[in-house]
């Protein structure tokens, strides 16, 4: 069993006077590929905007690399090596794709072999290189959201529903590129409602349900018991194949 | 292949419009519409003043934008700083009459430069101290942004008053900048022309600074979506300071223009000129300081047209324009892209 990088303890979140999380307890080990599954509104965007900081917790512990993250500010979570794809991508449209980029690289200057392995990962990044991203499509605009999140090698990348609204073909690309995000020893923490996604790429699983953790385990192990994913998700896996 | 290596991928070479040519095809009918009516030669003259206007204007309304831009912050309190700068500026100008008094630019510059340096100092100073105190509290509530920096307008008239006096100040221009240059029935204020001069300059400093360095690319990106470049580990409010110490410094610089313009300092007179302001930044797109330099333009030009043409409509002539505008383009000429 892999040593956790990200573990949450209790952690209560409201925004405004509604109470989304409840008490979520999880723990994300370091070098894997850990899926955060749920129906809509059970908490998994806001888990991940409590992560990076843009929610406050209002209660519990969040632990990152054996600090405790949930007193401090959005830019210091990030500065520690954290990642964060939003659902709606937080492209800035207005920016080249190189500029997008470039200022995820935070002293200014991208590493050559590392735009050069981003490159390969995502072909339009090169080609689109000077073009504004307001005008990239709806795959190509992801690609570059997380293109921009593995520019400079983290520690965590946090994304949050990467397929959405996107042809299949460009959720193939997105499987592969995320393969071999695995292979290179990130640990990524991927929000998804796509199953077959997630099947493909997770290593373990955790599902939420109004506001809290009720399942976790092998992803595997879920992706093999259909009664589990109907119980859980409301879905079976015939159906997303 | 490197990020500092263009030929990455081929870069079109794009027009100075860039990428919607329609602002410049509304700025060039307003522009030359009006020969219809005018000789070239008045509106040659004509069109010189609406651009220095437009300058002064855009020199005030430059850091404005960019603050509602980047914190959505509605800053009515913008106007005084442009009062504060005059005052301040005066108080440099008239000290230092035995160089102002002489026919050499040389010498007029060796106090302009000096008053203008100080009124940008102190208003970005306090421009520093008023976004600690009266803005940073009422940051995501629009109502109580409005109120208090409405509230701090009216003490920093009461605090001019207290200062400089209750009364109007004459601030005569440098005895080089009085006058005009001029051929035949073509005759443009020297003092205009500075303004044209100094406006540019700053438009051209502005412009470097947000498209080509790292600041200026974080200044743009936080514009469109403050809360991705925090989450990219960078922090949005400190930016915020820096943009509001700037938007304050070039209102102070405004002011002293603005006054040396009007001869005449009061201290309601960032008030008065917060129309102007307003308007530019609504008809350019809030945020955008291209969108502002356009929009100052074209006030500018439409004042002076209608100024010329129609007296009696020139007042209400850019509220027309605005309205014109926001019917065509309900988010101004240049909106700035948000997510």
């Amino acid at each position: 069993m892999a040593e956790a990088l990200l573990s949450l303890a209790g952690v209560h979140t409201h925004i405004g006077r509604y109470h989304i999380l409840q008490g979520v307890d999880m723990a994300v080990p370091e070098g894997r590929l850990t899926m955060l599954l749920g129906r809509n509104g059970a908490g998994k965007t806001t888990t991940l905007k409590t992560i990076i900081g843009l929610c406050k917790a209002s209660q519990g512990t969040l632990r990152f690399a054996g600090e405790e993250i949930q007193a401090r500010a959005t830019p210091e979570i990030s500065r520690l090596g954290i990642a964060y794809v939003p659902e709606d991508m937080g492209i800035f449209a207005g920016l080249t794709v190189k500029e997008n980029m470039s200022l995820a690289a935070r002293d200014g200057e991208i590493d050559d072999a590392r735009l050069r392995w981003v490159f390969k990962l995502f072909p339009p990044m090169e080609k689109f290189w000077s073009l504004r991203a307001g005008f990239l499509s709806g795959g190509q605009k992801q690609m570059l959201a997380i293109s921009r999140a593995v520019i400079e090698k983290r520690r965590l990348i946090l994304i949050d529903e990467p397929t959405k609204g996107l042809a299949p073909a460009i959720i193939g690309a997105l499987i592969e590129a995320f393969l071999e995000l695995k292979r290179s020893g990130a640990t990524i923490l991927l929000v998804e409602q796509n199953f077959h996604m997630a099947r493909s790429v997770g290593d373990g699983v955790f599902v939420m349900d109004d506001g809290r953790v009720v399942h976790a385990g092998a992803m595997a192990e879920l992706a093999a018991d259909e009664a589990l994913q109907k119980r859980l998700l409301g879905l079976s896996l015939g159906a997303h194949q | 292949m490197s990020i500092a290596d263009p030929t990455v991928a081929p870069s079109p070479k794009r027009p100075f419009w860039g990428d919607d040519p329609w602002p410049f095809v509304v700025l060039a009918a307003v522009a030359l519409l009006p020969l219809v009516a005018i000789k070239p030669t008045t509106w040659l003259v004509l069109t010189v003043a609406g651009l220095a206007m437009g300058m002064m204007i855009f020199i005030m309304a430059s850091g404005l934008t960019l603050v509602f831009g980047l914190m959505g912050v509605i800053n009515f309190g913008h106007g005084a700083f442009i009062s504060l700068g005059a005052f301040l500026g005066a108080t440099v100008l008239l000290r230092m009459g035995a160089w102002t008094g002489v026919d050499s630019i040389a010498m007029n510059l060796l106090a302009v430069v000096p008053a203008m340096v100080f009124a940008v100092a102190v208003t970005g100073a306090l421009g520093w101290a008023f976004e600690r105190a009266i803005i940073r509290p009422v940051y995501d509530n629009h109502l109580k942004q409005i109120l208090v920096t409405i509230g701090g307008i009216i003490v920093a008239e009461q605090m001019i008053h207290v200062v400089w006096g209750p009364d109007q100040i004459a601030l005569p221009r440098p005895t080089a900048f009085k006058g005009a240059l001029g051929y035949g029935e073509i005759v443009f204020e020297k003092y205009r022309l500075l303004a044209c001069v100094l406006g540019l300059a700053v438009f051209v400093g502005l412009h470097y600074m947000l498209n080509r360095t790292k600041l200026g690319l974080l200044i743009r990106a936080g514009v469109e979506n403050g809360p991705m470049v925090e989450a990219l580990g960078y922090r949005i409010r400190l930016l915020f300071v820096l943009v509001f110490v700037a938007g304050s410094a070039l209102a102070g610089l405004g002011g002293v223009m603005w006054g040396l313009y009007q001869e005449l300092i009061t201290a309601g007179m960032g008030m008065e000129v917060m129309v102007l302001v307003f308007i530019v930044i609504i008809v350019g797109g809030l945020g955008s300081v291209g969108g502002c330099f356009m929009g100052a333009i074209l006030v500018g030009l439409v004042a002076n047209y209608t100024g010329y043409l129609a007296p009696k409509i020139a007042l209400a002539s850019n509220i027309g324009l605005m309205v014109a505008i926001l019917m065509w383009r309900p988010q101004g000429l240049f909106p700035v892209i948000r997510q």
